[in-house]
């Protein structure tokens, strides 16, 4: 497989490790009045699709960024990759 | 001045040096590190700062700059290695900090890893035995990370061929894989 | 020379080479293949079959092949099953034919055939059925025994083998016509392009077959176009390479034979590549792969494929038998007959099964006409044909050359699961729409069966695919070249036929079809896994289309409604050793050393790998029979006096940035905003589920700046998750990451006189006493004169102990330096069992207690776990389910009275049942402690910390043994911590 990352373009994905999907990123709030079920969905409850699937992979023998990659399941096609991080702070995290 | 006698990452006082057919591998243990990354929101300061403090031009991704003592690549979003000659900048990393100041995060690097520098017309084929990076189409003044022989390594372009860069406890195993490989290409 | 050496083609007459076969010498030429010289030595018989030892020869020019399989050189080189038609002879090159009992003509399994009926589709499911105990003990083995290939050599393979990565805009595969043009069209145009063919030889069909190419032979055609592209350097040409599989996203693997063609690799080379091939666009221009017809007895040596007769004759010069009788249902067919014939081989009859053939001058044309058996034990002597008319005749002849017209070589195509389509006009599979990303097809593989097709698709597939990555080339003046249109009808196999193989690797007839058929199995999937048609190691090149027609014929469907045939990769076997590449022996993985190793190694220390790492183990004294003795002898050294470890392999993370202890904030359980700068502090990680993660210590050099360590084994996923912590949780916080584990190296000096010895190697201006250098202090320092140091007091042994620090080079020089210091303290190196002794004696947890499913409350670190503020894992820790009043905790133990106690044992009450229902806990640590001249254990039990004096059971029914042993306190030795605060 290749991963086209953002900053260094086409790199095989042998030098990528993969943790999964990318609602990882949505950590709940811990102060919340259903912090315990919030974490519960969180850590555990995942979907399975067959297609778009959003998730996280580290350029851990590149430049050490983690990525968002959008991956179709059946076809491994891979339309989007984008820094976590941007995703990240995109989506309101670290305010 | 200390008395402690280094050694080199193969684990000698003296660098070692092949000559296999048209490639020549040579242990570098020569040039001190330090890894430089921007404090949050302090890229364009450490930028300026890097210009005007060091005539550092920090590169951009895939890239290596030299300027006057230095070459810095880039090794990650806002992150940078800087190398210098071990004689002359022992403390690099001080050196560094000392001149970027606190809008920086300066860190040693300089036994972190093990340095081959590869010359002479085999180096691309070579390469191309041990790394999926595009090496034929490297020019002067590309850097990346990327895997070889299973380890995390530098590989930089320059003017006078290539050098890889690895982690210094696999010293020994990144020089087996060199030497074999120059053997297959020679 | 034999009667079956033609004249001219393109091997070298003047260059002989010896070569044996079945311990007999022949003689070959360069540029023979094995086929090809056994062919001309009048060896049609080369093996035996599968399943019935069936006299076998060969059937084809190439890789397809599924018959001829030899087991090629000898020794600990053997290789078996090895196509004869793909080994490139050289001089001096042994074979043996293989799946015989005796000698190859006198196969004793031969009898398998006499007893075929036992043997059809689907007899491992009914044969062998009773008595079932039989199945493991005597069919199988003797099944085995008699079924079956080649033989390994059973010893290591002595080649070396390589892997590559290689980048091109135009993976081209195939150096045919379609392919040759294609790599003129892209090299000429500038592009990145790589030119894989399987042959040692480019030109594919080109030096097969007669014909021109404007004024030229294909061959001299080809010498042109090769020389052309060898003056490119933006062309990579690359015979003898064959690409085994099409991956996601433009990746190829190839195999590149760089030494099969000698008879021992030259020094240092290997023996194959395996490239993985970076391609933004592929071209598959892999041809056709003619396909024969059933009938009666059609295995017998000298029934070949009539395009690969006519390749052996115009190629090679050879010819399997000085008269050959065409059985044909296309007029490709007459093509062989009339180049047999121009190289002076009889033709004596062509059997074409169309009513209306074309006619040849010279030679007999049998219009409606069919071959309905052969005769000849070891190779054909005569075959029987049923003429139009229903009449038989018998025409003795030495082989048949068999078309039942062409197949696309689909193989790459299908690799991501592509299915091709039916096409009426070749009656074959043609490449579908849903071919792997970036891959297009080009000539007789896209069904452009003339060599002007063939030369024009490959030129515009070469155009098409490099305009659609945004680069310009032109098609150009392409030769003239013949430009046949396809004549074909369908024909399979031979009515009436019984014994006429399908699979000739597999030995599957048509009568199996049959049989499959019969009993349901009429699914594509369910015939070829019930006949195992198309599933031996030629995965039914030649065989899987005809097996489809006949189910075909007996569902009364067409053959697409039937199925599809899909292959898999790789499309051609590849030895092991080749995917292993240089990852063998002690390189399987890299080593890591630690920056003392080299002395270690000069002291004779054991090693052991811990991970990647080799870390001194113990280090045995001249008088030492047992290890436990140098281990012993470490620690009670070490506690009376100093020891010195080398702790290098902790992973080392540098902490940086405004939010840095914000941010360790987050990734510990416990609190670290208030450390005080100069200050180390003990660190415990939980994942997000609560559970104990990793431990290690923080040390915060300055008010912005930690030094973060991990275990050795956690070392790459701390720093991955610390990242991802980072990155993607807390984006907004100040902080930069960088890992420094090798850049230091770190030993532990641990002994009532570690503070003595290291006054002597610390420079005299850093003060080191307890008052200045108090427990849990760290700080930067020089020693020996001025080298950057670091310094902890940290302590895992529980003794007074500190860790210092210096830049990996001069690691070596300290190790030495604190050695020599150390001889009036007695310094004693201890190496991971004494430290692992040590630490169960002060019961400090480690990956035997941090293993995946104990959460802090079970080590006895509940308190740590901040409830004020937000960190990984304490939201989920406090479930009750991992908080009840009997979770496990963790304790001590030692044995009442004499034994050892075992890791893994369980904890069962004194008395009682030993089950797991009455299980109370386990040992998650034992050792010897020479200081307690006992031996002691770590143990978690149910609510262990209010128990301790209670006697229990620890046993062991894996290993046997049962052992009651005390609760005590972990902490066995000094629980107050006193030694470590001295």
């Amino acid at each position: 497989m290749i991963i086209n990352h953002p900053l260094l373009g086409p790199r095989d994905a042998a030098e990528f490790v993969y943790l999964g999907d990318a609602g990882l990123i949505d950590r709940p709030d811990w102060q919340a009045d259903d912090a315990a079920q919030a974490f519960h969905d969180y850590m555990y409850l995942r979907d399975n699709p067959a297609g778009l699937h959003r998730e996280l992979w580290f350029h851990e023998q590149g430049d050490r960024s983690w990525l968002v990659v959008t991956r179709n399941t059946v076809t491994h096609e891979i339309t989007n990759v984008e820094l976590a991080r941007d995703v990240a702070i995109a989506q309101g995290r670290g305010q | 001045m200390t008395d402690l006698k280094p050694i080199t990452p193969l684990g000698a006082g003296a660098a070692r040096i092949h000559t296999i057919g048209q490639v020549t591998i040579s242990e570098n243990p020569d040039r001190s590190m330090a890894s430089l990354t921007t404090r949050k929101g302090k890229a364009d300061a450490v930028r300026l700062v890097a210009k005007t403090a060091l005539g550092l031009d920090l590169p951009g991704p895939g890239q290596s700059t030299i300027s006057g003592d230095f070459t810095a690549w880039w090794t990650g979003p806002d992150q940078w290695m800087i190398d210098a000659d071990h004689a002359q900048y022992e403390l690099l990393a001080a050196h560094i900090a000392q001149a970027i100041g606190p809008v920086a995060s300066v860190t040693e690097q300089t036994d972190g890893w093990c340095r081959f520098d590869l010359t002479g017309s085999g180096s691309v084929a070579l390469l191309e035995r041990l790394c999926p990076a595009d090496v034929p189409t490297m020019q002067p003044g590309q850097a990346t990370r990327t895997l070889l022989h299973h380890l995390g390594c530098f590989v930089i372009c320059s003017t006078a061929g290539f050098s890889v860069l690895g982690p210094r406890s696999s010293a020994g195993s990144l020089h087996h894989a060199l030497i074999e490989a120059a053997h297959s290409v020679a | 020379m034999s009667i079956n050496r033609l004249t001219g083609g393109l091997i070298d007459h003047a260059s002989p080479l010896q070569f044996t076969f079945d311990g007999k010498t022949f003689e070959g030429r360069k540029g023979d293949t094995l086929a090809s010289a056994l062919l001309a030595n009048d060896v049609r018989l080369m093996g035996r079959s599968f399943k019935y030892h069936r006299p076998r020869g060969v059937l084809s020019a190439g890789s397809e092949e599924p018959n001829a399989l030899v087991e090629l050189r000898s020794g600990a080189r053997r290789e078996p099953n090895t196509r004869a038609t793909t080994v490139e002879l050289f001089d001096g090159l042994t074979a043996d034919s293989q799946n015989r009992l005796g000698s190859l003509k006198f196969d004793a399994l031969g009898v398998n055939d006499v007893f075929h009926r036992f043997f059809a589709a689907g007899f491992y499911y009914k044969t062998f059925m009773w008595p079932k105990a039989f199945w493991e003990k005597l069919y199988e083995p003797m099944i085995r025994h008699a079924a079956g290939l080649g033989s390994i050599s059973l010893q290591d393979d002595p080649d070396v083998y390589d892997k590559g990565f290689l980048h091109c805009d135009l993976l081209v595969v195939g150096a045919g016509p379609a392919g040759l043009a294609a790599a003129l069209t892209a090299g000429r145009a500038g592009a990145r392009v790589i030119l894989a063919e399987e042959d040692f030889l480019l030109g594919g069909r080109l030096i097969a077959d007669t014909g021109t190419l404007t004024d030229m032979s294909g061959a001299d055609w080809v010498g042109t176009a090769q020389a052309e592209l060898a003056t490119m350097d933006n062309v990579r040409i690359m015979p003898r390479t064959t690409v085994v599989g099409a991956y996601d996203h433009g990746v190829y693997g190839a195999v590149e034979r760089i030494s099969d063609h000698l008879a021992v690799p030259e020094d240092g080379k290997p023996r194959q590549v395996f490239w993985r091939i970076y391609s933004k666009r592929a071209l598959v221009c892999a041809g056709a792969i003619e396909r024969p017809i059933a009938f009666e007895n059609n295995d017998r040596p000298g029934v070949m494929l009539a395009g690969a007769v006519r390749a052996y004759a115009n190629r090679w010069a050879a010819t399997p038998a000085p008269s050959v009788v065409v059985f044909t249902n296309n007029d490709d067919g007459h093509r062989t007959a009339a180049d047999l014939v121009a190289k002076g081989v009889s033709v004596p009859t062509i059997v074409d099964t169309r009513d209306t053939a074309p006619d040849m001058q010279g030679t007999e044309v049998l219009a409606g006409a069919q071959i309905a058996d052969t005769k000849g034990r070891l190779g054909v002597k005569s075959v029987t044909v049923k003429l139009i008319n229903g009449q038989t005749r018998v025409i003795p002849c030495g082989a048949v050359a068999v078309s039942g017209g062409w197949n696309p070589n689909l193989g790459l195509t299908c690799h991501q699961r592509g299915r091709p389509v039916w096409s009426e006009k070749i009656l074959s599979f043609v490449p579908g729409g849903d071919l792997p990303q970036g891959q297009s097809v080009a000539g007789a593989a896209n069904g452009e069966t003339s060599t002007h097709s063939a030369l024009a698709s490959g030129a515009q597939g070469a155009v098409d695919a490099l305009e659609s990555i945004g680069l310009t080339a032109q098609a150009g003046d392409l030769p003239a070249a013949e430009d046949r249109p396809v004549s074909v009808s369908p024909f399979w196999y031979v009515q009436g036929a019984k014994r006429a193989w399908v699979d000739f690797q597999n030995d599957v007839t048509v009568k199996d079809i049959k049989l499959s058929h019969q009993e349901g199995f009429r699914s594509v999937e369910h015939l070829k896994r019930y006949t195992t048609l198309g599933m031996a190691t030629d995965q039914g090149k030649t065989a899987n289309l005809t097996g489809l027609a006949v189910m075909a014929e007996l569902t009364g469907k067409t053959i697409p409604e039937t199925g599809t045939t899909i292959f898999r990769p790789p499309y051609t076997p590849v030895a092991m050793g080749a995917l292993a590449g240089r990852s063998v022996g002690k390189a399987f993985h890299p080593t890591r050393l630690t920056p003392s190793h080299h002395w270690a190694a000069e002291q004779g220390a054991e090693f052991v790998e811990v991970g990647n790492w080799l870390r001194a183990q113990y280090f045995p004294r001249p008088g030492e029979t047992h290890w436990r003795q140098a281990v012993d002898r470490e620690v009670l050294a070490t506690r009376s006096s100093v020891g010195v470890c080398d702790v290098t392999t902790l992973g080392k993370i540098d902490v940086q940035g405004a939010d840095a202890a914000a941010f360790l904030n987050k990734i510990y359980a416990n609190g670290f905003a208030k450390l005080a700068v100069g200050k180390v502090r003990y660190g415990l990680m939980l994942r997000e589920d609560g559970i104990a993660y990793d431990d290690g210590t923080a040390a915060r050099l300055a008010e912005d700046h930690f030094v973060v360590t991990t275990t050795t084994a956690n070392a790459v996923p701390v720093y991955r998750n610390m990242e991802f912590a980072r990155q993607c949780l807390w984006p907004d916080l100040d902080v930069q990451l960088i890992s420094t584990t090798e850049a230091w190296a770190q030993y532990a000096v641990a002994g009532p006189n570690a503070r003595k010895l290291l006054q002597k190697i610390v420079d005299p201006e850093f003060d080191i006493t307890n008052d200045a250098f108090p427990f849990m202090a760290c700080g930067e320092i020089t020693v020996g004169g001025g080298l950057r140091a670091r310094l902890f007091r940290i302590s895992f042994s529980g003794e007074l102990a500190f860790e210092i620090a210096v830049p990996t080079r001069y690691g070596d020089a300290l190790i030495r330096r604190l050695m020599d210091e150390g001889q009036e303290f007695d310094l004693t190196p201890y190496g991971t069992e004494a430290l692992g002794v040590m630490r169960i004696e002060k019961g400090h947890a480690t990956g035997a207690e941090l293993n995946g499913t104990t959460t802090a409350l079970n080590l006895g670190m509940g308190r740590m776990v901040s409830k004020k503020k937000d960190c990984i894992g304490n939201t989920l820790s406090e479930r009750d389910g991992l908080n009840t009043a009997d979770a496990l905790a963790l304790v001590g133990l030692k044995p009442k009275g004499d034994g050892q106690i075992m890791t893994g044992s369980h904890l069962m009450a004194a008395s009682g049942p030993v089950d797991a229902a009455h299980d109370q806990g386990y040992v998650t640590s034992a050792a010897y402690s020479p200081i307690l001249e006992s031996s002691i254990g770590l143990a978690f039990v149910k609510n262990g910390s209010n128990r301790l004096g209670e006697t229990m059971r620890a046993v062991n029914p894996l290993e046997g043994g049962e052992l009651l042993v005390e609760l005590v306190s972990a902490h066995f030795v000094d629980p107050e911590g006193g030694r470590l605060r001295d």
